[in-house]
């Protein structure tokens, strides 16, 4: 008996609170909430919709910074909506947004993986708007582990199968690798979307007798308690190291198939407006789907479960509430437009019910078979879960880390040792080409991809006529945020920023997913807190909005955290895609600058980690003004065609550049480097990008750099089969090229 | 007065470059009409495109499914009579699937999925869809998909060999394998009227240098236009 009543007479400590992820303060909260005790279903429905991952319960007190950032004119959608949407043109809007699925991808990396970008994919539907492009942010445990070849090919293909199947481009991202990911794979997956503004879809039930309709997929038994069991707990550290095969059933399944036809049903029926409101069915499934809508709309809701089309019969109401079986959605629609929406579902071949109504009652009232299981004011679920100020305290090791500077590490010095350094650092798994992954990826399909990876920034046209087109770009540094989490944070938005801006578009407005450690471990949440005030700080300083993103906790093994890892997007507006400035060296005889300043920054540098497996130190200085200035420059740069070339200097420092820079069409270059040529060489030092301009335009380059305040070095020229370094050693491309593109082949096949 | 080709570009339940070759279609000068799956009417256009995708989830097998929607009838009786139809990865699939092409396209040969910019050799200059090139010509297009490597028996290979059926073939560098395995190198063949055309690489998707490795793929759609004035 799953009934009210059935309920109400169960003793008191037996309702498994605890197994769902409940508190014993949070189960009574619950009583005192409802007056009495929750049925089966309803204490189900609070566990997921209380859990970390959907109330954000210890991370809210910190997400508050973002939303006291200065308003921006441009932000029309923000925190708490599905994704935050953005104003790029009179009429016309984008949407994009990143979200974490790490604990499925490591328990099943192709499912896991899949259904991360399937979940971000419906945020951006929900919206109003068509998907256009993907992005994901991937860290591994080290490339040559053992468990690194299970996760990582699965994790490729998830991404891949299911993205190239929906038929959206995937347009840039990162891959990093360190031991502290092991045992905890980060997947963060972003999604971009396009709307006309006038077409944008808040999730809310509003209009009394309005219906529920259930859009897409059959319900079944996949993924239940996904974001309670799986989401919003720490690995163990077990023998097998895989989490354990207990929460394998909690892993959804994809259907991408099912996922596209769904989105064109969804957006032939936001082009006809015949639909009121919409909400993706993800984490929680129907639990979070219907208590939010009717909690953002004020409104009630009755519910026929009955009439949910399930995939087991068996399914009891629980299950059906608090199922996250995947490519399914919730619209509103009005009673006269329903006929014609279930015609348009019907046309695409996708299945959709009517499952109830919208009341006025203020209630969230669920019936199933002539009972009512669920009679709860859908706000309680949806808005009024519990908050923690949880404490913090920095990591014990934070003084010892921060002593043990990489200053008294042995550097090479000779041509042939700094040669050398150079072919590791650009052969080493966190450098090398990521072709091995991204060629898995279609980034051709809807023709309007004007940039993809290797490139700084991933670009997409909007408007063929005018070339109005964004920039993209996913970044983030768990070295540096190890060892200074508000600074790593600042760096991973400044990264960003630089790659958007280098390609000439103007920044806009900023996403993030930031992965930690428990946030009941005061360290863990002495790192997010830093994480949250650093972005903040950050975004003030640059004057872009947080638009919206994700928390991710309990990344940890065990006791042992990830690196807290801010994965950081930035979005740019470019007024003509057809002025964009890519990164690799075109022709001979450019004359080749290095913009910005070298200090000698090598905490938490690829060098350390990869010459000397060393992680200390300070990382970086971060200095946001010169990261505007360097900006600003590139967008008058490229809105006067003046550079041939331009690439962001970060990981690796300036050698790392040049090589890519050669790589991308094969043309060489032969440099005189200033300074202490190790400095030079691979110092990551912020603000700073290498750019090629023409000859006719040297002098040009020269006043615009003295206009903007922008330190600008003239290392050489472009040309010849070989990077060379003046005074130092030169190598073949081709010997480049062949350290740069073996190493992730070699190891994964 | 010329009126420009009409050329209908088919959209199944899983389709993804329909819109692609929709675009391509009009920047070769063409009028592109859509096409439904479910609709048997080819509203009176002058070729076909079976574009790029996953028909149907491409459930069962690659274009399996696709070879008996109700738009295949009159594009199989077309094509039979003449009708110039170009299948594009899937639709490639598709053709094979329906009989109008040999052999079959099964999965790469490393097992992925891969996307690559792949220079193309074109044999046959002579059919519909391939009159703009030279015979012998270097062309890139992208290559994308999971299910590329053509098959068929060694006798069917011959024949299409022998009889100047080959389209395209990859035009791999010295001493590297072709990209997914594909038999001979075939990128694509044509049937012995040269009208129906099956490549599995996507000249839809290099129709702009801002957006594609180049434009060499406007010559599959300005061939047929050609062919219609």
């Amino acid at each position: 008996m799953s009934g009210m009543t059935a309920a109400t007479v169960q003793p008191y400590a037996d309702q498994p609170y605890e197994d769902l992820g409940l508190q014993r303060d949070e189960y009574e909260q619950i009583c005192d909430l409802l007056g009495r005790l929750p049925s089966d279903a309803e204490l189900a429905m609070y566990a997921v919709m209380w859990s970390e991952h959907c109330s954000y319960k210890s991370s809210k007190v910190h997400l508050r910074r973002f939303a006291e950032l200065p308003a921006s004119d441009v932000l029309l959608a923000g925190i708490g909506e599905n994704a935050g949407v953005v104003q790029v043109a009179p009429g016309l809007a984008v949407t994009f947004k990143v979200e974490s699925h790490n604990h499925p991808s490591f328990v099943e990396p192709h499912e896991g993986a899949a259904t991360g970008v399937g979940g971000i994919v419906r945020d951006i539907l929900a919206m109003g708007a068509r998907p256009v492009a993907v992005m994901d942010s991937l860290r591994f445990g080290d490339a040559e582990a053992l468990d690194t070849r299970r996760v990582l090919p699965g994790v490729v293909a998830g991404v891949g199968g299911y993205g190239n199947c929906l038929g959206l481009p995937n347009i840039g991202g990162e891959v990093g690798f360190d031991p502290s990911y092991l045992g905890n794979p980060l997947v963060n997956a972003l999604c971009l979307g396009v709307l006309p503004v006038e077409r944008l879809h808040l999730a809310s039930a509003t209009g009394t007798g309005n219906a529920v309709v259930l859009l897409g997929s059959l319900t079944g038994r996949d993924g239940i308690g996904g974001v309670s069991v799986l989401a919003s707990a720490a690995f163990d550290s077990g023998p097998d190291g895989t989490g354990g095969p207990s929460k394998r059933p909690s892993v959804q399944v994809g259907d991408p198939f099912t996922e596209k036809i769904l989105i064109e049903c969804c957006l032939e029926l936001y082009d006809r407006g015949l639909v009121a409101g919409i909400q993706d069915l993800g984490g929680a499934g129907l639990a979070c789907g219907l208590s939010e809508t009717a909690a953002k709309g004020g409104a009630g809701m009755r519910i026929a479960l009955d009439e949910v089309p399930l995939r087991e019969p068996s399914m009891i109401p629980l299950e059906i509430l608090t199922s996250e079986s995947q490519e399914r959605m919730l619209a509103i629609v009005a009673p006269a437009d329903v006929a014609a929406a279930l015609a348009v579902a019907a046309r695409w071949g996708v299945l959709a019910t009517v499952i109830g109504e919208v009341t006025d009652t203020g209630r969230l009232v669920v019936d199933w078979h002539g009972e009512v299981v669920v009679d709860v004011p859908p706000g309680s679920l949806a808005d009024d879960g519990p908050v923690y100020s949880r404490p913090v305290h920095p990591p014990a090791d934070r003084e010892a880390l921060e002593a043990d500077d990489p200053s008294s590490l042995p550097r090479p010095a000779t041509g042939a040792e700094l040669r050398d350094a150079l072919l590791q650092l650009i052969a080493s798994p966190n450098l090398c080409s990521r072709r091995w992954v991204t060629d898995q990826y279609d980034r051709y399909v809807l023709g309007n991809t004007v940039l993809a990876q290797p490139e700084d920034a991933g670009v997409i046209r909007l408007e063929e006529d005018s070339g109005l087109g964004v920039a993209l770009a996913l970044d983030g540094n768990g070295r540096y945020a190890r060892l200074d989490p508000y600074a790593g944070a600042q760096l991973a938005l400044a990264e960003s920023y630089r790659n958007v801006s280098v390609t000439g578009a103007r920044p806009l407005a900023v996403t993030n997913c930031l992965n930690v450690g428990s946030p009941e471990d005061p360290a863990g949440m002495w790192q997010f807190a830093e994480l949250t005030r650093g972005l903040a700080d950050g975004c003030w300083e640059l004057g872009l909005p947080v638009t919206g993103g994700n928390v991710s906790f309990y990344n940890s093994t065990g006791e042992v955290p990830i690196n807290p890892t801010p994965v950081i997007g930035v979005l740019g507006v470019l007024q003509d895609v057809r002025r964009r400035t890519p990164m690799g060296f075109r022709a001979p005889g450019d004359a080749v600058y290095l913009l910005g300043e070298t200090g000698d920054d090598f905490g938490g540098s690829e060098w350390a980690w990869v010459t000397h497996r060393h992680l200390g130190g300070r990382p970086p200085k971060v200095d946001l003004a010169a990261e505007r200035r360097l900006a600003e420059m590139s967008a008058a740069a490229a809105a006067d065609g003046m550079f041939t070339a331009a690439h962001d200097v970060s990981d690796g420092g300036v050698g790392v550049t040049l090589v890519e820079c050669a790589l991308r069409y094969g043309v060489g270059v032969r440099v005189t480097l200033p300074g202490e040529p190790f400095q030079a060489l691979f110092s990551e030092s912020v603000a700073r990008a290498v750019v090629a301009v023409s000859p006719d335009h040297a002098a040009a380059v020269d006043a615009l750099c003295r206009q903007h305040g922008v330190p600008a070095i003239r290392l050489g020229t472009t040309g010849g089969e070989d990077v060379v370094i003046q005074g130092a050693f030169s190598v073949p491309l081709a010997e480049l090229r062949a350290a740069h593109e073996g190493t992730l082949p070699r190891i994964f096949g | 007065m010329i009126m420009p080709g009409r050329i209908g570009v088919v959209t199944f339940p899983g389709s993804l470059d329909d819109g692609d070759a929709t675009r391509a279609v009009r920047l070769a000068g063409g009028e592109p009409v859509p096409l439904w799956h479910a609709e048997p009417d080819l509203r009176g256009v002058d070729a076909v495109i079976l574009p790029g995708g996953f028909s149907y989830g491409d459930y069962l097998r690659c274009g399996a499914i696709a070879s008996f929607a109700p738009i295949l009838r009159p594009i199989v009786a077309g094509a039979r009579e003449g009708l110039a139809v170009l299948g594009i990865c899937n639709g490639f699939q598709i053709l094979c699937e329906a009989h109008l092409l040999p052999g079959a396209l099964i999965r790469n040969a490393g097992r992925r999925f891969t996307c690559l910019d792949q220079p193309l050799t074109i044999d046959n200059a002579r059919t519909a869809w391939t009159s703009a090139y030279e015979e012998g010509q270097r062309i890139v297009v992208p290559l994308k998909n999971g299910e590329g490597c053509y098959l068929a028996d060694e006798r069917t290979l011959d024949e299409l060999v022998a009889d100047g059926r080959v389209v395209a073939r990859y035009a791999a560098n010295v001493g590297q394998p072709n990209p997914n395995g594909s038999a001979r190198d075939i990128a694509g063949i044509c049937n012995e009227l040269g009208n129906v055309v099956g490549l599995m690489p996507h000249p839809e998707h290099a129709v702009e240098t801002l957006t594609g490795p180049g434009d060499d793929g406007l010559g599959f759609f300005r061939s047929v236009l050609g062919a219609l004035v």
